[in-house]
């Protein structure tokens, strides 16, 4: 498999349903999954599966000691692995800028040279294509779909993509084209595609057109709460608090939260609104506030991680998350296992599994300030949602997602021999 | 000699508009008058007219051997009044024929059986009222939304008035025993039960097209034939149904109405006739008492109240509605009535079930709503509204009691006024009268005329 992000150094929902499905698919038994990221810390989970990073796989011969080795990445990759690869080097890589061990420097992120490092990082695959011996080849979303074809081509084995997302998605139609074409490129090479929605599906369809046959969706779930986090006590407000929570873009259509916070706010007082999270769209964001004038019950957090997340979900009455267009949505499941009714858009990929949640339409500003208005004012709304949802979250387990994997796996290795 | 006895429903709530909460306070109006006119009108050319036609045509044919029963809610009928006033004219012709009966409810199609007796009472009364002035009979046998029922429930009719009372031949009840007779309730001996037999009702109201039911198609022919073939001993077949049976959900195209035509022509060859429920209740004998502790209706497989009362939002809704239900009626505001009739419709708390949310199916079916959550907010954002109109009539701080006992003084001093006013005229009156007298008699003296001003400064 290659990822992008995994837990616990996240930035996005694609490191959590990237952890969630292989853990998932490790349960169901008789998997060996190796796992490459760009840079691992050395503090992930690694029980259920192999986690090779791609900064310490080397693509230049260099002549170390085991010691060293250990030294440097003994903390995330074990020395002997690190002399197999260094004998399946496969070109002269020399023009690229290399460390003291012959290995790419990854950040890991979304930095500003991301193509080159998305190029590097299909060149590190070719190395652990030639090492590791593999069944079937699966890559999360477009920054590693150019190391699965290269994967693909070395071995032969068959190659699934997971699309967690689309330039369409992101860019509300305005899409790179670059982008465009390393993900249409992904996709053509695929043997199978695996979405996360319908609606992510019909994406990958219409615009990218691809044979309806290859493309199956397989909705994300949710990790169980640790009892930990499930035990968190927190001061709550007087007030009801009403929360949005993610970055502050325009996939996520923060304005009409603040919009439909404007109109509650003309007819209720005793509540306050949370916009948690950062994102290029926070400063418009906050004009936009103090041009509503209610500035004085709308918050902004800034971005929140770990912990504070939970924190804030626990101190709230209302989840509410208003996306433009959102593959999936893991978010409001969270919220969910929290205990804390949600309203999600329609156009969510979320929405097509949830039932126990308000879904309206991301523009419909008046509808959206009623279901925030009806939660927080009818006690029988919000406890029928809390409780509802909780048993609803219960059915919601990667197990299984991990198991229609499996058997797409399954399917397409037959197929393709 | 058997019987079936027919009674169809016809019931239509006034469906509400989209309330947001902003509206509260500030609009009053909560229809969706477009909607309703919309499916008032659809469903009467589609099933209720020509069922009507069908109807008619057969009692010609038969000889008035052929005879059924309805029962419409007052909402049905106002709704008619509005947008279809010649289904009314209809219904009166059907009327005439003197074939037709129709059974007794409650005006708002509601659930006050449930909670209040008092709002119950007098939504019986008002839709028998409704019923002797559109069609000029009065209805003897009861019929209760949705078919709830239980002890409370029959005591209640009895108390009433009513000699019988129709409900659901549920199989939690019945155990073993049939409901092709006639059985009395335990806790009213006196009145008799008229129970729906499921079996061959769902038969033509659930069946009747599905081609992959192994007895389709289902002709009249085969349909008497297992009425016929029941026991000796049992008397009476009640085919309970929605009206919108007959040509709704079962289309036209199905074959419905020439079912339904054919049916008294095998009827009549087997020996079986027709039967209205007031017939039945004074020709039968009940053969045993039924206890119902606990209510039971038509609705779903399990036969409870769980389709409208099943969840926290309906419990909620439905008892901040009832909470209200005494204030309402010391008002007298007219408009603030209908309101109160309109948003007890058993609809309304049906739109709010959550028990199909997977399957959706029935229910979904009827709802102009996507969610039992939209349901659910825009009920009680209307009903937010309404309760902020009944507060401005009388302040809540005050105690119904209170309230009760001022009203009552005002309404006596008022009257009091009154039996003043009206013997300060008859004084007058009698002044003048003698006035007149002495001015034949004799010349009219001046001070006489002050006499009368003098009189009611003194009261």
């Amino acid at each position: 498999m290659f990822g992008w992000e995994f837990p616990p150094h996240i930035l996005g929902g694609l490191g959590t349903a990237s952890y969630g499905l292989t853990k998932g698919m490790h349960e169901n038994g008789d998997m060996d999954i190796t796992f490459v990221i760009p840079k691992p810390y050395g503090d992930e989970e690694k029980g259920f599966a192999k986690i090779i990073g791609a900064n310490c796989v080397p693509v230049v011969y260099r002549e170390v000691f085991s010691d060293y080795v250990e030294k440097r990445i003994g903390n995330v990759m074990d020395p002997q692995l690190y002399y197999d690869l260094r004998s399946h080097i496969y070109g002269d890589f020399r023009y690229i800028n290399v460390n003291d061990l012959g290995c790419i420097e990854f950040s890991g992120r979304y930095p500003d040279n991301l193509l080159e490092e998305i190029n590097n990082y299909s060149i590190v695959a070719g190395v652990i294509a030639r090492t590791v011996d593999c069944d079937i080849i699966h890559s999360h979303d477009w920054l590693t779909y150019p190391a699965g074809i290269h994967a693909k081509q070395v071995t032969g084995k068959p190659l699934v993509i997971h699309v967690h997302a689309t330039d369409f998605d992101r860019s509300r139609g305005n899409v790179n084209p670059t982008v465009f074409a390393i993900e249409k490129d992904g996709m053509e090479h695929a043997d199978h595609i695996i979405t996360v929605s319908n609606l992510t599906r019909q994406t990958v369809i219409e615009k990218y057109g691809i044979n309806p046959a290859k493309v199956t969706t397989v909705h994300n779930a949710v990790q169980p709460l640790s009892q930990e986090l499930r035990s968190i006590e927190v001061q709550k407000p007087k007030e009801k608090v009403v929360t949005f929570l993610g970055r502050i873009t325009m996939q996520k259509g923060p304005e009409y939260f603040v919009e439909a916070a404007a109109k509650v706010l003309q007819k209720k007082h005793n509540v306050r609104f949370v916009m948690a999270g950062s994102g290029d769209m926070m400063e418009k964001m906050i004009r936009l506030v103090a041009d509503r004038d209610i500035a004085d019950r709308f918050h902004f957090t800034g971005f929140l991680k770990g912990r504070q997340v939970y924190e804030m979900l626990k101190a709230s009455d209302v989840y509410i998350m208003p996306s433009v267009s959102e593959p999936f949505g893991i978010s409001p499941l969270e919220a969910m296992q929290m205990g804390v009714p949600s309203i999600i858009s329609k156009q969510s990929g979320c929405a097509e599994i949830l039932t126990n949640v308000i879904k309206t339409d991301y523009w419909d500003i008046d509808a959206m300030a009623d279901a925030i208005y009806s939660i927080i004012t009818y006690p029988a709304m919000y406890k029928h949602l809390r409780e509802s949802g909780l048993a609803e979250i219960d059915t919601i387990q990667w197990k299984k997602a991990g198991a229609k994997v499996i058997d797409i796996y399954k399917k397409t290795i037959n197929h393709s021999f | 000699m058997k019987s079936i006895c027919f009674y169809f429903q016809i019931h239509q709530p006034f469906r509400l508009r989209t309330y947001r909460f902003f509206d509260i306070g500030n609009d009053h109006y909560y229809y969706d008058d477009f909607m309703n006119d919309d499916i008032v009108s659809r469903i009467a050319q589609r099933s209720y007219l020509p069922a009507n036609e069908t109807i008619k045509e057969m009692i010609n044919t038969y000889g008035k051997k052929f005879k059924v029963a309805f029962s419409i809610s007052g909402t049905a009928l106002e709704q008619f009044e509005q947008f279809v006033p010649e289904f009314i004219d209809s219904m009166k012709e059907l009327v005439a024929t003197g074939c037709v009966e129709f059974l007794s409810e409650t005006y708002a199609h509601s659930l006050s059986s449930l909670s209040d007796p008092e709002e119950f009472r007098q939504q019986v009364a008002a839709h028998d009222e409704k019923i002797q002035q559109l069609f000029g009979v009065t209805p003897k046998v009861f019929r209760n939304t949705e078919l709830i029922y239980s002890d409370d429930i029959a005591s209640m009719v009895y108390a009433m008035g009513f000699k019988g009372m129709i409900a659901d031949g549920a199989k939690h009840i019945l155990g073993w025993k049939s409901p092709n007779y006639l059985y009395s309730s335990v806790s009213a001996p006196k009145l008799k039960l008229l129970l729906k037999n499921s079996h061959f009702s769902d038969d033509i109201s659930f069946r009747f097209s599905n081609s992959e039911w192994n007895e389709y198609p289902l002709t009249a022919d085969k349909f008497i034939n297992w009425i016929n073939g029941l026991p000796q001993e049992e008397q009476i077949v009640n085919l309970f149904m929605n009206y919108e049976t007959l040509g709704e959900l079962q289309p036209r195209e199905s074959g419905i109405f020439e079912f339904l035509k054919a049916i008294p022509r095998f009827a009549f060859e087997n020996d079986v006739n027709f039967i209205t429920p007031s017939e039945a209740i004074s020709k039968l004998k009940p053969v045993a008492q039924l206890s119902v502790p606990t209510p039971m209706s038509w609705a779903d497989e399990a036969r409870d109240t769980s389709a409208w009362l099943g969840n926290n939002l309906q419990n909620e809704a439905f008892h901040k509605l009832y909470s209200i239900a005494e204030r309402v009626r010391l008002c007298e505001d007219r408009k603030l009535k209908q309101d109160w009739y309109y948003l007890q419709a058993s609809d309304h708390f049906y739109y709010m079930c959550t028990k199909h949310f997977n399957d959706g199916s029935v229910h979904s079916h009827y709802s102009p709503y996507d969610t039992p959550f939209a349901a659910f907010t825009n009920y009680m954002n209307v009903l937010s509204d309404f309760i902020v109109r009944v507060e401005e009539q009388y302040p809540l701080s005050i105690e119904n009691e209170e309230l009760n006992a001022l009203l009552t003084t005002i309404r006596n001093q008022s009257q009091e006024i009154s039996e003043l006013n009206k013997e300060v005229d008859m004084l007058r009156n009698n002044l003048i009268h003698e006035d007149k007298e002495e001015k034949e008699a004799a010349k009219p003296k001046a001070p006489a005329k002050k006499k009368p001003a003098a009189k009611k400064t003194d009261k």
